[in-house]
C-alpha cells in the first residue's frame, strides 16, 4: 500500500508554468500554494501579479486574481484591501518591478503599514525583457547591458530592499531566504507562512524577499545557477530575518 | 529499522530537465531519460526504479511541480 506523501497543492492550477527550465519561480509558486492550503484561506486570497516574467501568476494559482501596472502592485493591493479588509490580498513581485519602477509604492506601502504580503523575487537581473542589469544586480556581474560588468562608478551598488524596509515601524514580518537546497525551501515555506499571518492577524506589512536563480539570463545551466547563487547572491544579499512581530503562534 | 520505502512519479509531459531533482536526489536514484523527448523537446526525469527512500527532496526542488513522491505504508494487522 502506498500513500502519496507529496504532491502538488489544491490551490496550484493545473495550468503548465510558462518559466524557463530551472527558474525559481515555480518553487515559489508551489510553497505559497501549500502555504494557502495550510491556512485554509483560498476562498478569500487575492493575487496581485507584476509585470516580468511572472506576469501570468494568476493564471497558475487557483485564486482571484489581477495584474498591476508595473510596480504598481502594491498600489492596487492597497485599494482592493481597504475597500475589502476581510480578502488576503497579496503581491508577487520581482526585482525589476518592485525595487526599480515600484521603489516609491513599496516604500510607502511598507510605511503605511498595509496589512497585505509581498512575496519578492529577486533574481538581480531583469528576466522577461532579455537579462538586462536591475538594482540588485551584484557589482561585476555580466548582463546584457553592463557587458563588462557592473561597475559601481558607472552603475551605482546593488539595492538592499529589505535592509532599506527593516528600519520602517509599520512592517510586522520580514525576511530574505533562499530556494537553493530542500533544506532552505522548507524555511522559505515557513517564512512564507509568517508574512500571511502578519497580515491575517492584523499586524502589518509582510514581505519576504527570495534569492532565486535566472539560469537563462545568467547564461548558466540550473545547478551552476543555483552554485552562483549561494557563492555570489548570498554574499551581497546574506539571508537573515529581519524583522518578526508574529512570534511563534 | 526497517528502511522506507518509496517511489516518484514523474509527469514527464510537464518536465523541462532543468536537473534540479536530480541534483537534489541524495540517494541517486533520478536520472534524464536520454532515450526520450517530451513534446517541449526535453529529455525528461526518470526514476531508476529501487532505491527511493521517499524524501522528497525532488519535490522540494522541482520547479515545474511534476513529481509526486509515495511512500509504503506497512499493512497494519486488524485493521
Amino acid at each position: 500500500m502506498e500513500k502519496a506523501i507529496f504532491n502538488p497543492p489544491k490551490s496550484l492550477s493545473k495550468r503548465e508554468f510558462t518559466y524557463c527550465p530551472g527558474c525559481h519561480h515555480g518553487i515559489v509558486h508551489r510553497l505559497i500554494a501549500e502555504v494557502i492550503d495550510e491556512l485554509g484561506i483560498r476562498e478569500k486570497t487575492v493575487i496581485i501579479a507584476p509585470v516580468g516574467c511572472s506576469v501570468f501568476a494568476y493564471e497558475f494559482f487557483e485564486l482571484d486574481g489581477t495584474v498591476a501596472p508595473h510596480g504598481r502592485a502594491l498600489a492596487v493591493a492597497t485599494g482592493m484591501k481597504r475597500a475589502r479588509p476581510d480578502l488576503v490580498v497579496f503581491t508577487y513581485q520581482g526585482d525589476g518591478d518592485l525595487a526599480a519602477i515600484g521603489t516609491a509604492e513599496t516604500i510607502h506601502a511598507a510605511n503605511r503599514g498595509e496589512k497585505l504580503t509581498t512575496i519578492f523575487i529577486n533574481n538581480a537581473v531583469y528576466g522577461m525583457t532579455g537579462g538586462q542589469m536591475a538594482p540588485t544586480t551584484l557589482i561585476g556581474q555580466k548582463t546584457t547591458t553592463t557587458p563588462y560588468g557592473r561597475n559601481h562608478e558607472k552603475d551605482g551598488y546593488p539595492i538592499h530592499i529589505s535592509e532599506i524596509l527593516s528600519t520602517m515601524n509599520g512592517v510586522a514580518y520580514l525576511e530574505r531566504v533562499t530556494v537553493d537546497t530542500p533544506q532552505n525551501v522548507r524555511s522559505a515555506k515557513k517564512a512564507i507562512k509568517k508574512a500571511f499571518l502578519a497580515q491575517i492577524k492584523g499586524l502589518g506589512f509582510g514581505l519576504v524577499e527570495v534569492l532565486s536563480a535566472c539560469p537563462t539570463n545568467w547564461g548558466m545551466n540550473p545547478v551552476e545557477a543555483m552554485t552562483w547563487l549561494r557563492e555570489h547572491m548570498a554574499k551581497e544579499f546574506p539571508p537573515k530575518l529581519f524583522v518578526d512581530k508574529v512570534g511563534d503562534g | 529499522m526497517a528502511r522506507v520505502e518509496g517511489y516518484v512519479e514523474i509527469d514527464t509531459e510537464r518536465c523541462k530537465g532543468c536537473g534540479l531533482c536530480i541534483n537534489a536526489c541524495p540517494t541517486k536514484v533520478l536520472e534524464f531519460d536520454m532515450g526520450t523527448f517530451n513534446s517541449k523537446g526535453y529529455h525528461p526525469a526518470r526514476y531508476k526504479g529501487t532505491g527511493c527512500i521517499a524524501c522528497g527532496f525532488c519535490y522540494m526542488m522541482c520547479p515545474d511541480v511534476c513529481i509526486t513522491v509515495y511512500r509504503s505504508v506497512p499493512a497494519t494487522v486488524g485493521k
